[in-house]
């Protein structure tokens, strides 16, 4: 019965898709076969690597699948009835250790580019021609059995804990399992440092569209950093298993332009539990009548 | 041996429904089979678990794991958790290496028996304490309210100590500490064996592939577990004694329980494939009527791979906030693990090439085998770059990856082994039809199954997750589909053994010493099937 209902809301669901609200864009959307939209230089960077690296090892199993057809086609016992009964050949057995050796450097090039480039904040050089942090604001992640702390503490410190919309509570417009009571907020082409730690056990906070994924520790402070150009909203999950909740304590990210950002900041060091009206307002204002319905 | 001494020992072979003859057992070959036995019964519970798990992921939204008789989704979480560690430790490594290493070590090499022959046995029953241990964990407290320990197989701390206050994981720690026992035991007895007991003349270069991974496996076992159970044992003590290795608080580090972990976990993994390494080259050499390419080759591919897996460790933490540096590091050593792993897949193929290939039971499962350890191999390719492993970390993408290395590739050599020896194990033949429509259903149903997991890897879907967003459904539908078809395949594997058995004293199931023909080449083929009950009381000499 479950079964079929299911099938049945399958067809339905190719019948009549229906994308998301325009500005939502860090999602997954059904049937996908692919890495999410890219919405940083991180995140562009790793799906660019990704393809190569897929195009390599798809090329490797279809060889390997291929020489396997053929033996089985050409040394099936009808084929081939008195088997040869060679057991050596340097020349082949220096080619598949050698071979194998330049694939890996291939891949190993990139793949360091593609480290460094997560793992080291951004820099920049200042008018005097120094190398200074890029960075433009941080934010202090902190996991809890199952809630995520936000603090701003560049812009007066203030926090606030961000849970998950139970699913008989979601609206219009929200995504089950991903919407947050309380979204975490960014200012669009900014680069952001995170801190990521934890109170009690290890958490993951990971956002797919930006390709970042960062345990949060008790006891340790975790740094990475993002930059998004595209204002949108942005949905993660927690990605270390963490205990019952594991699965309900979602991530969801709102990248506004400046002066939004700046109002709700206000709002926020007054009260971060009213202050996404602000959002609320500026969503109408767009027209994002989902959006704006959240709150 | 004169068929007049083998008619004289067989008057000795106790009946099979002595129960002394089991408990007391010294026999190797009893021992192995009690191992077989074992693996099939863990295998049905940790399949039923399974089971559970993708019924609750079939559809988004809470089916199983309601509240209801189920539980929640703490429950979800145990059910996980003890699905990974019964299919590790009380499947794959008792078939493998209990089972088959037990049985056709000492045949391989020209041994009457292990080394040890008591200490086999103690290996062989700690293992139904250990167990029950672990099964008993799952009724009794583990956090709050709620039965049991959901810190998956891994069970890293805090989670595993201050995350679960009650008795449940002292249970586990105490099952992983016999279980663990049991292998460094079950290690010693094959070291000492294979290299004490070879028959004349069978140096180590002309010894058979499956003993050269059995060797192996023993020295990963004895260099690995102790680390585990070191591990282990400080969680016992952070938990109960108020040590804190792991707890910030008090100096500790939560971090440095998973660095021994997976100084344990990797070898481990390995452990779980060697042996099916091993059995893959018989078989394939059998039955392309050709010897194995390049034997050394295949047996220092295995040494090769023994090693580099001790030094590839922190490739499951690169998501802790390790130095940079040293994640370049790991990227490189992991990489350098797939030059060995290729070779040995290369040269199964070069076995193959220019042979005379029968496609009996065994080999098709070998050759399903090749495939699908290829495919989860390339997988592994793609995690060891840290750079895109930042995706795909704790994502269904690794799921994907090692159940085509495990599940696809460990359980299909085991049934390619299974069969392969049947037998001579059992001392009768099986329904060959029934067996490939078994590796049919197994080969659709776990494709189906594990497939799509890359693609929910790729959407970003983290793993041990009871309830997914909507966005993640359809190819969720299509791996419990998947199951079932599996299921399917599970229920001909019970039709082969009641078949065999209920057809048994018929002509045609009468067991040969060596069914498949001159290829069979190593020395349990020798010996009929079933075998003596003691066998080699004079020694076979190797040319
Ligand atoms: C070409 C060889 C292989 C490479 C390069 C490789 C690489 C990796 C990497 C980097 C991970 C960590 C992914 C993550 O957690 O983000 C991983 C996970 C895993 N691999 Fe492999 N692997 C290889 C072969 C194998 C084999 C042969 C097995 C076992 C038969 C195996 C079993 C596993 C398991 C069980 C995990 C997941 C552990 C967990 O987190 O629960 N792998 N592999
Ligand atoms: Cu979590
Ligand atoms: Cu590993």
């Amino acid at each position: 019965m479950r079964f079929q209902a299911a099938l049945i809301a399958f067809i339905a669901s190719i019948l009549f898709a229906s994308g998301a609200s325009a500005t939502v864009r860090g999602i997954a959307t059904d049937k996908q076969v692919s890495l999410q939209e890219a919405a940083t230089p991180v995140m562009e960077a790793i799906t660019s690597f990704h393809s190569m690296v897929l195009w390599i090892i798809t090329i490797i199993t279809l060889v390997v699948l291929a020489l396997l057809l053929w033996v089985i086609v050409r040394y099936n016992a009808k084929a081939n009835p008195n088997p040869s009964k060679f057991s050596h050949n340097t020349l082949v057995e220096i080619i598949w250790t050698a071979v194998p050796v330049l694939i890996l450097v291939v891949i190993a090039v990139p793949s360091f580019r593609l480290l460094y480039l997560e793992d080291v904040l951004p820099t920049e050089q200042n008018e005097a021609g120094e190398t200074v942090s890029a960075v433009d604001m941080t934010i202090k992640v902190t996991g809890n059995q199952w809630n995520w702390t936000y603090a701003y503490p560049d812009q007066g410190g203030f926090e606030f804990i961000s849970s998950m919309v139970a699913a008989e509570d979601i609206g219009p417009g929200q995504h089950r399992n991903l919407s947050a009571d309380l979204p975490m907020v960014v200012p669009a082409g900014q680069t952001v440092r995170l801190e990521v730690t934890a109170s009690d056990v290890i958490h993951n906070w990971a956002m797919p569209a930006f390709g970042i994924k960062m345990d949060a520790i008790p006891g340790r402070l975790n740094e990475t950093w993002f930059y998004v150009e595209q204002e949108g909203v942005y949905f993660g999950q927690c990605s270390e298993l963490c205990g019952r909740d594991h699965s309900f304590m979602p991530i969801e990210l709102h990248v506004v332009p400046q002066d939004v950002f700046d109002r709700w900041i206000a709002a926020a060091q007054n009260d971060p539990y009213t202050a996404p009206e602000v959002l609320t307002a500026y969503y109408q204002t767009q027209g994002e009548t989902q959006l704006a319905a959240l709150r | 041996m004169s068929s007049e001494a083998a008619a004289h020992h067989d008057d000795h072979t106790p009946s099979y429904w002595s129960w002394k003859r089991w408990v007391y057992s010294t026999n190797h070959k009893d021992i192995g089979t009690m191992y077989l036995v074992f693996a099939i019964l863990a295998g049905i519970i940790g399949g039923a678990m399974s089971g559970l798990i993708r019924w609750e992921l079939a559809e988004p939204g809470l089916q199983v794991f309601n509240n209801g008789f189920w539980g929640n989704s703490h429950n979800y979480n145990v059910i996980t958790a003890m699905h990974g560690l019964i299919m590790i430790f009380f499947m794959v490594m008792p078939a493998m290496i209990g089972g088959f290493g037990n049985w056709f070590v000492p045949l391989m090499i020209g041994a009457p028996d292990m080394a040890f022959p008591r200490m086999n046995n103690i290996s062989f029953w700690l293992l139904p304490f250990s167990f029950s241990l672990l099964l008993l964990s799952m009724f009794v407290p583990g956090v709050g309210g709620d039965n049991g320990f959901g810190g998956g197989w891994v069970m890293y701390p805090p989670l595993s100590t201050s995350g679960h206050n009650g008795p449940a994981f002292d249970l586990v720690i105490l099952s992983l500490h016999i279980a663990g026992v049991s292998s460094i035991l079950g290690a010693i007895n094959f070291i000492t064996t294979i290299f004490n007991m070879r028959a004349p003349g069978m140096t180590l270069h002309k010894m058979p592939l499956f003993a050269w991974a059995t060797l192996v496996t023993a020295f990963l076992l004895l260099l690995s577990v102790p680390v585990l159970a070191g591990a282990l044992t400080m969680l016992l003590t952070d938990r109960n004694f108020g040590t804190t290795f792991f707890d910030p608080a008090g100096g500790g580090d939560p971090i440095m329980f998973q660095h021994l972990f997976w100084f344990f976990g990797h070898p481990e993994v390995y452990i779980l494939i060697l042996p099916g390494f091993g059995i893959i080259s018989h078989i394939v050499s059998t039955f392309s009527r050709k010897p194995v390419f390049g034997y050394l080759g295949m047996a220092y591919a295995m040494v090769a791979i023994g090693f580099i897996g001790f030094i590839v460790w922190a490739h499951h933490m690169y998501t802790v906030g390790m130095n940079v540096n040293l994640k370049a590091y790991f990227v490189a050593a992991t990489m350098i693990i797939a030059v060995p792993t290729g070779i040995k897949i290369f040269s199964w193929i070069a076995t193959m090439w220019g042979g005379s290939i029968s496609f009996r039971t065994p080999m098709i499962w070998a050759i399903g085998f090749i495939f699908l350890f290829t495919v989860g191999g390339v997988t592994g390719v793609m995690l060891a770059n840290a750079g895109v492993d930042q995706a795909f970390h704790d994502t269904y993408y690794v799921v994907a990856h090692f159940h085509y290395v495990l599940s696809l590739g460990a359980v299909f050599s085991i049934f390619a082994g299974f069969y392969y020896w049947y037998e001579k194990i059992f001392g009768v033949k099986y329904n060959e039809m029934l067996a490939n429509i078994q590796f049919f259903f197994f080969f659709v149903g776990a494709n189906l199954i594990f497939f799509p997991q890359h693609f929910l890897g790729m959407a970003g879907m983290p793993r041990r997750y009871v309830d997914y967003s909507d966005g993640y459904a359809f190819w969720n539908m299509v791996s419990s589909i998947g199951y079932v078809v599996m299921l399917v395949g599970m229920f001909f594997f019970l039709l082969v053994l009641v078949e065999s058995i209920l057809l048994r004293n018929t002509p045609k199931r009468r067991p040969e010493a060596n069914p498949w023909g001159e290829s069979a080449t190593t020395l349990e083929w020798t010996l009929s099937s079933p075998p003596p009950f003691h066998q080699f009381n004079e020694l076979p000499k190797i040319k």
